[in-house]
């Protein structure tokens, strides 16, 4: 079965953002197919590589990118939510003349049809919030 | 259509697990995560709401959200049954939809 996923809530902030990892570990597990996370609202701040938690603490933004590179995910960053956050990769930087950009590996920002094209291809869109 | 219904906040901070009460149709299932696990407690002021529920819902609560919160899954109710995220996959896939009373 194909799932979609909905991040709403960023990391260290809320549990959603620990919950929609440990679901869409689970779905892979059992062979399901994760057509795509997208990363909305204050879920963008999963996206940014300057993370650094302590080391006996969980890397949620490290976990996303290398369950990403192990079953080639698709994570999705909503780019109207990751500008007023600042959440930026290479094209947004120069877009918007900034002088860096933080986009964790394995993430892309895109618009919200990437959701919308999300919850129509996949057979389950499951959200995950405050 | 059969929904799988998700409520993650406690029933004593926020009202979102009576507006899913309230509009769940029969064959539908709740699945309590996050905080939402507080109402699948025995002794609450909430349990005779569940027990009601049961009789038109099926009820599940996430176990490892218990656990994260010190409560043994003798204290559930007993109508409610107790899942791993395994069983969450399973049950978003089981049922026709899933929505989150977020």
């Amino acid at each position: 079965m194909k799932f979609a996923i909905q991040v709403n809530e960023g990391p260290y902030q809320h549990q959603a953002a620990d919950s929609a990892y440990q679901f869409t570990k689970a779905a892979l597990e059992k062979g399901h197919e994760i057509f795509r996370v997208f990363f909305y609202h204050d879920g963008v701040n999963n996206a940014t590589k300057l993370t650094t938690p302590p080391q006996d603490d969980r890397n949620i933004v490290n976990r996303w990118s290398e369950l990403a590179e192990q079953h080639n995910l698709d994570l999705v960053v909503c780019v109207a939510a990751a500008q007023r956050r600042g959440i930026v990769d290479e094209g947004e930087a120069k877009r918007n003349g900034k002088d860096a950009e933080n986009i964790a590996p394995g993430f892309r920002i895109s618009g919200l049809g990437q959701l919308v094209e999300a919850g129509i291809q996949a057979d389950r869109l499951v959200v995950f919030g405050d | 259509m059969s929904i799988l219904h998700t409520v993650n906040k406690s029933p004593f901070e926020k009202s979102s697990l009576d507006s899913c009460l309230s509009m769940a149709k029969e064959g539908s299932a709740l699945l309590l995560i996050e905080d939402g696990i507080f109402a699948a407690l025995k002794g609450t002021a909430k349990e005779s709401q569940m027990k009601d529920a049961s009789q038109k819902l099926k009820l599940y609560v996430l176990g490892p959200d218990l656990k994260a919160r010190g409560m043994a899954e003798e204290r559930v109710i007993e109508g409610v049954e107790v899942v791993d995220y395994a069983g969450f996959v399973d049950l978003a896939a089981a049922y026709d939809k899933v929505s989150a009373w977020v």
